[in-house]
């Protein structure tokens, strides 16, 4: 009991105003573990998955007994989508809730403004699917189970030329969102070093729902396929827009795809899009299909999706790391996350490596009459 | 040549849309002298009202749009008026300020009681309308698009018969004028007001739906961009004056499109906001406006 309280206020004193209120509370015997999600607003889809997938993970581990002998206590906090929530967020978990890590978030430009945060109060943070490199070179205390966007920069530029053959590009990027700036800036380097040609940029901006003034602009250009580095609400408008100009080119993107709403919303427009992600339900691997029949289980039958996948993979990344620690001191758990090596996960095999960036292999999946369908796995 | 057409094609129903809901920000102004910040969210409501309508109607038929498209005028025609009776009635000769407030308040009410009864994440809107893209001189012309422009005119020419051509219109434009004399004269002020009200919303509905139409992805915050590029249109075209918020709202559209299709496409917002400055900066009551000097 002692030593829990200890552990609990000792990071709290030397970081927080608060330090006085924790006195006066009691002991809590469990570890908190803060999360910070977009459980409404635009990434809503994304938010909701990625936490049924940590809740899952929490509620798995508890069942097993927890770690260090309590149990695990998931506090959850919405920043609804916006910007400048996240930082706010970060700290009242930190100060008022004393959680020992935080897990978040799906966007990197949110991750990137609670990570400072938790790097100046020595808290591990682990994300579950930012996947711009710029989170975790936030500084030491930031780790992340997905893999990043220069490698899955390079693995669509090789699924581009090797899949779809195509050789004459048009980037059609969201200026922005970091991780869209990012993945255009991490495809393209490689499919021009490889011989490609990217025939035309055009840009929008986050939010917008117009995209035909840009596709008419790359249409006289002739491209064999667009590249939308974006999220899918964009994505879905951006291929009916397409369609709708008759552009019939296959349009593809990245993990910022995946979710039902591409389909939802595009329709028909999506058939013959491909994007690349984390997993597939479709994957035949043992543990997958335990994690998918749990999860159909607790969720009323929902499929879990890439975000789920790695939101439980973020939790038990951490729970690992803190079992293998011993103990919830920020500095321990932070050194024993560095030395994940090998982790089995739902998502692939995880090794955190100098940069606590995960090495992993990326799938990618189309959409088929109206589902998503698995392709080919492309390994770094 | 092709691409100049197709972007002004593209321009011209994004700003026919943005003319719509420009206007009902415009006759609010001209009858109360105060800008419904809610109007947005009106635009929000309508264009849900037509994601509902759009599931008992048979899709693609030109009947079955057009009932949505009445009920959803209809519908947001009432959510006008009630907002306008239980919100602003009360403040009638208070404080100009105080109104303001106040529709920003009920707009922050519609867009989060939004969130609990419709949901955050963004919704597909049905193809209501029949779809059909041609090909003409090289262009592609959406069905979809020529809707959004047919559509906007003919709501133009009935608001304008309305405001011109009858009793309630010229009872409209008394108000406007003047309020005092026109209750002196036997106008129902209070009937009037709500009357614009009405109208106002109606036409926003009809941007709600005409926009989702296009861009098939609403949500309950959708209002807030488009509302917010409808009135720089209306003060564009001079605040008050109906002729000036159409043409406001289709210069903001086009300029926008071509923007867009530009290098410069990142400044979009920036250069349309930036014309607003200059336009303002030469003509302080707008394009259209008469710039009144105030009586002591």
């Amino acid at each position: 009991m002692i030593k829990a309280l200890r552990t609990l206020w000792l990071p709290a004193l030397a970081f927080t105003a608060f330090a006085a209120a924790a006195i006066a509370q009691t002991p809590a015997a469990t570890i908190k573990v803060g999360e910070f999600a977009s459980l409404t607003g635009k990434e809503a889809a994304f938010g909701q998955s990625s936490h049924k997938g940590t809740l899952l993970a929490i509620e798995e581990l508890n069942a097993r007994g927890g770690a260090l002998g309590q149990q695990f206590e998931l506090i959850t906090e919405d920043n609804q989508s916006k910007q400048g929530e996240s930082a706010t967020i970060a700290k009242k978990l930190i100060s008022r809730d004393k959680v020992i890590a935080l897990l978040g978030e799906v966007a990197s430009g949110r991750s990137l403004e609670a990570a400072p945060i938790a790097q100046n109060a020595k808290i591990p943070m682990v994300s579950p699917s930012s996947t711009n490199p710029k989170v975790t070179e936030m500084g030491s205390y930031i780790f992340r189970v997905c893999f990043i966007d220069p490698l899955q920069g390079r693995l669509l530029a090789k699924f581009a030329q090797n899949t779809l053959k195509a050789k004459r590009v048009a980037l059609l990027t969201s200026v922005s969102s970091p991780y869209s700036v990012g993945l255009a800036k991490f495809f393209k380097e490689p499919f021009i070093a490889q011989g490609g040609e990217i025939v035309i940029e055009q840009r929008f901006s986050e939010n917008d729902k117009d995209f035909k003034a840009q596709l008419t602009a790359i249409k006289p250009t002739k491209p064999d396929a667009i590249f939308v580095p974006g999220y899918y609400t964009e994505a879905a408008l951006i291929c009916k827009q397409a369609r709708d100009l008759g552009l019939e080119i296959p349009i593809f993107g990245g993990d910022g795809w995946e979710a039902p709403q591409l389909i939802e919303i595009g329709g028909k427009a999506v058939e013959g899009t491909y994007y690349t992600t984390h997993y597939s339900p479709e994957s035949t691997s043992p543990a997958v299909q335990k994690f998918v029949a749990d999860f159909r289980a607790k969720f009323a039958g929902e499929t879990p999706d890439a975000m789920a996948a790695l939101g439980y993979d973020s939790a038990m990344v951490l729970a690992d790391a803190i079992k293998r620690a011993n103990t919830t001191e920020g500095p321990k758990v932070r050194d024993a996350l560095a030395a994940t090596k090998n982790y089995s996960g739902i998502t692939g095999m995880i090794t955190i490596d100098a940069k606590r960036n995960a090495t992993k292999s990326a799938v990618v999946v189309t959409v088929k009459d109206g589902q998503f369908k698995f392709v080919e796995t492309i390994a770094p | 040549m092709s691409e100049f057409l197709q972007q002004l094609l593209n321009g011209l129903s994004l700003g026919a849309i943005y003319a719509l809901i420009a206007l009902g920000y415009t006759m609010v102004y001209g009858v109360l002298r105060f800008i419904n910040f809610a109007h947005s969210d009106v635009f929000m409501v309508g264009s849900f009202i037509g994601y509902y309508m759009g599931r008992l109607v048979p899709h693609e038929t030109l009947w079955g749009g057009l009932v949505v498209l009445a009920v959803a005028m209809i519908g947001c025609a009432i959510l006008g008026m009630t907002i306008e009776r239980l919100a602003y009635r009360r403040l009638r000769g208070s404080p100009t300020l105080n109104v303001l407030i106040t529709a920003i308040g009920v707009s922050l009410l519609l867009e989060y009681s939004g969130q609990i009864f419709f949901g955050a994440a963004p919704r597909n809107f049905p193809s209501i309308f029949p779809v059909r893209n041609f090909e003409v001189a090289g262009i592609i012309v959406g069905s979809n698009q020529l809707i959004v422009i047919a559509v906007s005119v003919v709501l133009m020419i009935v608001l304008q018969f309305i405001v011109y051509r009858t009793k309630i219109g010229t009872a409209m434009r008394a108000v406007s004028l003047n309020p005092k004399a026109a209750t002196l004269m036997g106008v129902n002020n209070d009937v009037v007001i709500s009357f614009t009200f009405g109208l106002g919303s109606a036409l926003a509905a009809a941007g709600g739906i005409l926009y989702a139409l296009n861009y098939p992805s609403i949500d309950p915050l959708m209002g807030v961009m488009p509302g917010l590029k409808a009135f720089v249109a209306a003060i564009l075209g001079g605040i008050g004056n109906i002729p000036g918020a159409a043409l406001g709202g289709l210069i903001l559209g086009t300029v926008e499109t071509f923007v867009n299709g530009s290098q410069w496409s990142t400044y979009k917002d920036a250069i349309a906001f930036a014309i607003l400055i200059i336009i303002l900066l030469f003509r302080p009551a707008g394009l259209l406006g008469r710039f009144t000097v105030e009586k002591v």
